[in-house]
């Protein structure tokens, strides 16, 4: 915790820093040496995000308690009209006010 | 540098680091809470610089994931840049390989948003503006990690004020932002249940690929998208 820097943290950061410029610096790259991407490859590109993403909330969801499942319904339903800012602030309130009103 | 284009580029990036700010100030406070220390949490914003993959990564880095997973999962979600640094190669063209080096580092959502827009508008995307929208938004970006993490290092329980909620918030607020894609709804859900499947019957760390495999195995499967109005521009050149 204190001000430290352990090596194997360090080279984990900069493997991910170096694996992040790839994918920025990728899409150059490739288009001056492609024609088109195919189709189906594309459609399974466009898929990754919504795709990872959702693996990180649905077991959240699933395996939490009460207070994480009515927080997430209610950023949920915010999300439709504010989302961001407003969203993350709406599923924390809901989630202070299940622990510490409700005890749950 | 052209400095009027370099003030253009600070006062419309100022505004996306203020909006950006408190992202990194969750970021900076998520991390400590999952071990890493203040320097490691710096480091991981001044050479990553993607926040979502960096909430995605310190996540999985909590959950003593293996590090190579960690790694891939960060890739995994950083991909959609493959389709930015393609869609703006027509516009950096006249870059000098420097110039491109850094602005490859630099590109995130918002630096490819308004570099396509300035682009397209014909006011062209001069590395002085670029350099300016970016620089502004990178040191915003590295000082509110700063401020998450000191503040991060106070908190004793993370739950009694709530802060553990703010990953799966902002992550269901990432999903849905690409909810009007094409395949959202089946892709979402084959991700899901893989996922929670994979979590009971696998084991954690596994949840995240298998359940992204599924929805990513659908999204291949799935009729193609036959309506012209694309995410991102295709053609690069003529």
């Amino acid at each position: 915790m204190g001000e430290t820097l352990d090596t194997g943290t360090v080279l984990l950061i900069l493997a991910a820093a170096v694996a992040t410029y790839l994918t920025r610096i990728g899409g150059y790259v490739l288009i001056t040496r492609m024609k088109a991407i195919p189709q189906r490859m594309e459609a399974a590109l466009n898929a990754v995000p919504a795709a990872v993403l959702t693996t990180l909330v649905a077991p959240a969801f699933f395996n939490g308690g009460w207070d994480v499942k009515i927080a997430l319904l209610v950023a949920l339903a915010v999300a439709m009209r504010h989302p961001g800012l407003i969203m993350l602030g709406a599923g924390w309130a809901a989630v202070m006010v299940c622990r510490h009103l409700f005890g749950l | 540098m052209n400095r009027s284009d370099f003030k253009e580029g600070l006062r419309g990036g100022a505004i996306i680091a203020l909006s950006s700010a408190p992202f990194g100030v969750l970021f900076g406070a998520v991390a400590i809470d999952n071990g890493l220390s203040f320097l490691e949490t710096l480091l991981m914003s001044a050479t990553v610089y993607a926040g979502a993959s960096q909430l995605v990564g310190i996540e999985l880095f909590g959950q003593n994931v293996e590090p190579w997973l960690v790694v891939l999962s960060v890739f995994a979600v950083n991909f959609r840049h493959i389709l930015y640094s393609a869609a703006i190669a027509k516009y950096i063209r006249h870059y000098t390989p420097l110039q491109k080096a850094l602005a490859f580092f630099l590109l995130v959502d918002p630096q490819f948003a308004d570099s396509i827009r300035r682009g397209e508008s014909g006011q062209g995307v001069s590395f002085s503006w670029y350099f300016g929208f970016g620089a502004v938004i990178y040191v915003c970006w590295s000082i509110s990690t700063m401020i998450g993490a000191w503040f991060g290092k106070m908190i004793g329980n993370p739950a009694s004020i709530g802060i553990d909620i703010l990953l799966p918030v902002y992550f269901l607020g990432m999903v849905l932002a690409f909810r009007s894609r094409w395949g959202f709804f089946p892709v979402v859900i084959a991700s899901a249940i893989g996922s929670v499947a994979a979590y009971h019957f696998v084991g954690s760390p596994w949840h995240v690929s298998l359940g992204a495999a599924a929805g990513i195995l659908v999204a291949t499967v799935l009729p193609l998208d036959t309506s012209s109005t694309r995410e991102l521009p295709q053609e690069s050149e003529g």
